[in-house]
């Protein structure tokens, strides 16, 4: 029992790590490898308002969110228009944009090492312990996972039952169509883009609350969103959600019933199984 | 055509680079060079113990008008390099230490592995090779094969037994029963510590009720402090890096892991690690440790964060300080510059440092602190190798 | 077989010479640019090996450090009890194994999903490694101490790398080649014309993995030690698949377009600006990514058509299109 509810937990914090980088990925067609520095960058931005101004991190977000949202939307425009314009074909793209986001990736990194130097950083933040079902968890965790449950729904309400969501959806099936029924494909890459972005920043904040973090980590975070967005199918918020449970489930049983040494192991396993027997990603359409 | 015309445009850029690389030196300073993570995995890591040190160190020798060669004051200038946690990187940046900038010494760099790896090209160069972050248990074999290699900081079987001997004292004294967990991270100090410290537990009559490994960089230990809490130990011993001690002890608060002896391994020394956990920090023991409470110690404390603003760990930051103390001494009675002559001055020499008094028995340290303990907001070294001056362990008395 | 063209003796005679002259740079310098030599060939050999598969395929790998440890790992158990050139042999024949069974079991898949599998495939080749050693053996360090130096590898690299370059060439010339270029063009056409397109991406896959598991046992000596995070270091892979992609993957020799100038041009960040490093390094990457789209060989080809006849450039440019 403890281990499904550990798993859901963990599931959630890898929900959040991913869901910025399903709309970047999946609607932009922005493989962004940066997507990790972002998210290190946020929890840095979250203790930096916790310990100088003592603002709340999960009230933080209202700060860092619409701060992510503009400096993504810059990075779109400046950085990542060009490529789009220029490629003339998706392959073409997702060359340039590792390569471009790559170079993103350092300049984040760079700037946090300046900034907060290379050393760990922690705090404490509603880590005190919640007892569900006998066993003790960290508040700040469930915080994470409520958060996420809020934030997929939030996301999913947007993309399913609103216009500018459908066209949003329209954008990522088929760019060249969409722009054809009137939707300004531009637009909503960029809006995509920044959106992602601020998720991701967003997930930042809150798992500061309980992670660990210093200048050079983005990368392992970076990692997990690339498996858990092609896992449930790219640009797919719903399949993104559930790979990252079943993801935070496995992890968490294998560690607990056969050995923690082997948890990656396991991931790619599933990993390897998702994609021979739905190579197009747990709720992926099956590409024209 | 084109290959050659990119020879000569590369070997163009070489000389180029070369010319402008050297820094202009003003006649009688000593040149020391120093290569290390500022990026990558180890970052994290150099940034508390490795770079700050070395800051100070040169701040206070330039200070007292430099390095006292044959009776000439020489100041220092330090050239640094980031090895971006790579090995190819740092023998790259030897060589160029070596060979480019002409350095008249190395300090080696950080890591047990990057410090094996360059050893044979500071030892063609024939420079002294002091190596402080390298815990391993090869010391006496490395120290033979490479002679101008010094080592510092201990071995892992000595961090592992002297854990056990004072686990053994405290169940002596009725203070925790038998039952243990030991977990250890899958690489090579976690491995080597786990290697040591089990049989050693067993021989001293523990009871390891639950024993596992992690990989490297994991984030979440809920499945291994529930599963070693289901096991109902007193003790639990994780020999962790940097990011699993923070992890693991985070949870381990939450799970109110009702242990009597907590002890996680690198980074416990930290001062982020009491930052981070507050008062939970209270009671844990972890690798290192130095005489807190001495002067000494104190002094250097306050002196590297005035200077460089940042707080030294209870552990190696010290022995990296010494480490450079041992070196200007050693210039000073070798009179000279030369790394043969400082070599010898460094094998026989006895050097008044922060750490105490050090003497290299066939190149090695043989007394250091290996168990730490935060008691009240400061690591206390509680177990060593005959160091002295260590302080009574306490009884961890719950998470709050 | 066709013989040998006059154009290409001459290539071949040049690249002799080139060869001869470049393996001559240890007679000169034994420091700083050796070991800066060594760089620049360890990564031309593992971006030419890596452009043999990726470059008509189109498929991005990440999986160079798995197959680099590997190597790595050959030499590192086995350099007590076997001799070194056994050990090459060996490291060949594991990571080419390895290549093969995630070829057969990835390479039908879409290009996103094979990125992202040998971007994980390290990590886990790494994860297990490690995992059987802790359990099955004492410690995860491996020593190995030889008499090589830093001229002995270069020697070694640059053998390599010649080996690679011949096996490309023959690849290109041979049947295999001809297929590879077609499935590059148009993969539905390839099948339509009965290629048999996995077999063809697998064998590229296991002959480029092989070359790459020589190169990391060739690099084992002078780490000394060997240990999993140093050997399967995914940054490895990351650096090869920016060099090549900046050097141009269309041809054998564009990736060492991409590996001289950037080992050069990040050395100088990284000496000049020790701490300003990792920034400079981006800014530099994405200049690069946004002024050169084609690669180095790509501006070059761009430069050659200016120079050329009009009549033909114009012509050159439509068959790009």
């Amino acid at each position: 029992m403890d281990i499904l509810i550990t798993g859901t937990v963990l599931g959630g914090t890898y929900a959040l790590i991913a869901l910025g980088l399903t709309l970047q990925y999946g609607v932009a067609r922005i493989m962004n490898l940066a997507n990790g520095e972002n998210l290190v960058l946020a929890c840095f931005c979250a203790f930096w308002l916790y310990s100088t101004a003592s603002i709340n991190p999960v009230l933080g977000i209202v700060l860092i969110a619409p701060g992510a949202f503009v400096l993504n939307w810059l990075i779109y425009d400046f950085a990542m228009k060009p490529l789009v314009n220029r490629a003339k074909n998706r392959g073409q793209l997702e060359v340039d944009s590792i390569l471009a986001t790559f170079g993103l990736m350092f300049i984040m990194q760079g700037v946090m090492l300046l900034v907060f130097g290379g050393g760990y950083y922690s705090y404490n933040f509603l880590s005190e312990p919640v007892q569900i079902l006998g066993e003790n968890y960290g508040l700040n965790r469930i915080v994470a996972l409520i958060a996420a449950a809020v934030i997929a729904l939030g996301l999913y309400v947007f993309l399913y039952r609103t216009r500018y969501g459908t066209a949003i959806r329209a954008v990522s099936v088929n760019p060249s169509s969409a722009s054809l029924v009137a939707i300004n494909v531009e637009r909503a890459s960029a809006f995509a883009f920044a959106l992602g972005g601020a998720l991701t920043a967003a997930a930042g904040a809150l798992l500061s609350t309980f992670y660990t973090f210093n200048s050079s980590m983005g990368v392992i975070f970076t990692m997990k969103a690339l498996i858990i967005v092609i896992m449930g199918g790219v640009g797919d918020v719903r399949g993104a959600v559930l790979a990252a449970l079943l993801l935070g489930l496995t992890e968490t049983a294998v560690a607990s019933l056969i050995d923690p040494g082997l948890t990656l192991a396991a991931t790619y396993t599933l990993f390897i199984l998702v994609l021979l027997f739905r190579p197009q990603g747990i709720f992926g359409r099956q590409e024209a | 055509m084109e290959r050659r015309t990119l020879m000569k445009t590369f070997a163009a850029t070489l000389l180029a680079g070369a010319v402008l690389a050297g820094p202009a030196v003003a006649e009688g300073t000593i040149k020391i060079g120093a290569s290390a993570p500022k990026t990558g995995p180890l970052a994290g890591g150099s940034a508390v113990t490795y770079w700050p040190a070395i800051q100070l160190w040169v701040h206070d020798v330039n200070e007292r008008g430099g390095i006292d060669v044959g009776g000439t004051k020489m100041k220092v200038e330090l050239i640094e390099y980031d090895d971006r946690t790579s090995n190819e990187e740092a023998i790259k940046n030897i060589q160029r230490l070596a060979t480019v900038d002409k350095v008249d010494f190395i300090i080696p760099p950080y890591g047990t592995g990057i410090n094996l790896a360059t050893a044979p090209l500071i030892a063609k160069y024939g420079y002294p090779h002091i190596a402080v972050t390298a815990v391993t248990d090869g010391v006496d074999e490395f120290a033979d094969r490479w002679p101008n290699s010094f080592w510092t900081l201990g071995t892992s079987t000595a961090f592992a037994t002297t854990l056990v001997d004072l686990l053994k004292g405290m169940r002596d004294a009725g203070q925790i029963n038998d039952k243990v967990a030991v977990v250890n991270v899958a690489d090579a100090f976690g491995i080597e510590l786990a290697n040591a410290g089990k049989p050693a537990l067993k021989d001293a009559g523990f009871d390891i009720v639950y024993e596992t490994s992690y990989p490297l960089q994991q984030q979440d230990f809920a499945p291994i402090i529930s599963s070693a809490k289901n096991a109902n130990p007193d003790t639990f011993i994780a020999f962790s890096y940097p990011g699993d001690t923070f992890g693991l002890t985070k949870q381990a608060a939450i799970a109110d892991l009702p242990v009597k002896a907590y002890y996680v391994g690198v980074a416990t020394a930290f001062p982020a690690f009491a930052a981070a956990n507050g008062p939970a920090a209270n009671g844990v023991l972890g690798a290192g440790g130095v005489n807190a409470a001495s002067d000494k110690y104190q002094d250097f404390m306050k002196r590297q964060i005035e200077v460089t603003g940042s707080a030294p760990d209870f552990w190696a930051s010290p022995v990296q300080y010494a480490s450079l103390e041992v070196l200007e001494q050693a210039i000073t009675s070798a009179g000279t510059l030369d790394k043969a002559a400082v070599i010898d001055a460094i094998k026989n020499g006895t050097f008044d440092t922060i750490m105490g008094e050090w003497k290299f028995d066939h190149n090695v340290i043989r007394k250091y602190w290996t168990v730490g303990q935060w008691q009240d907001g400061v690591f206390h070294g509680v177990a060593s190798t005959g160091v002295g001056g260590e302080v009574a362990p306490i009884v961890k008395s719950g998470w709050n | 077989m066709t013989r040998l063209s006059e154009k290409e003796l001459r290539i071949a005679v040049l690249a002799i010479v080139g060869f001869a002259a470049v393996a001559t740079i240890p007679l000169f310098d034994d420091g700083y640019y050796l070991s800066l030599s060594v760089n620049i060939a360890l990564y031309a050999v593992l971006c030419t090996a890596w452009t043999l598969f990726s470059g008509p395929t189109h498929y991005i790998s990440l999986a160079t450090a798995a197959f680099f440890g590997i190597g790595t790992y050959t030499v590192g158990l086995g350099i007590d009890v076997l001799p070194f050139p056994v050990l090459l042999v060996i490291a060949a024949i594991a990571s080419g194994l390895l290549a093969g069974l995630v070829g057969v079991a990835t390479l039908r898949l879409s290009g996103v999903y094979f990125v992202i599998f040998t971007l994980g495939l390290a990590e886990l080749v790494r994860q297990v490694v490690t995992w059987l050693q802790t359990n099955f053996t004492n410690g995860v360090g491996l020593y190995v101490f030889t008499d090589m130096g830093e001229k002995h590898i270069f020697w070694m690299l640059l053998a390599l790398a010649a080996v690679v370059y011949v096996t490309g060439w023959l690849i290109n010339r041979s049947r295999l080649g001809f297929a590879m270029r077609i499935i590059g063009n148009d993969e539905l056409v390839a099948r339509h014309v009965g290629i048999d397109v996995a077999r063809a991406k697998v064998i590229l896959f296991v002959v480029s993995g092989a070359f790459i598991g020589v190169t990391g046992a060739i690099l084992a000596p002078r780490f000394a030690y060997v240990e999993p995070p140093s050997a399967f270091n995914p940054v490895i892979s990351f650096q090869v698949v920016i060099m090549a992609l900046l050097g141009g993957t269309g041809r054998l020799w564009a990736p060492l377009l991409g590996v001289i100038p950037f080992t050069i041009l990040f050395d100088q960040i990284s000496s000049r600006f020790p701490n300003h490093t990792s920034l400079l390094i981006g800014v530099a990457f994405m200049a690069i990514v946004y002024f050169l789209p084609r690669g180095v060989s790509g501006l070059i080809e761009d430069l050659r058509k200016v120079r050329g006849d009009f009549g033909s450039a114009a012509k050159a440019k439509e068959a790009v299109r």
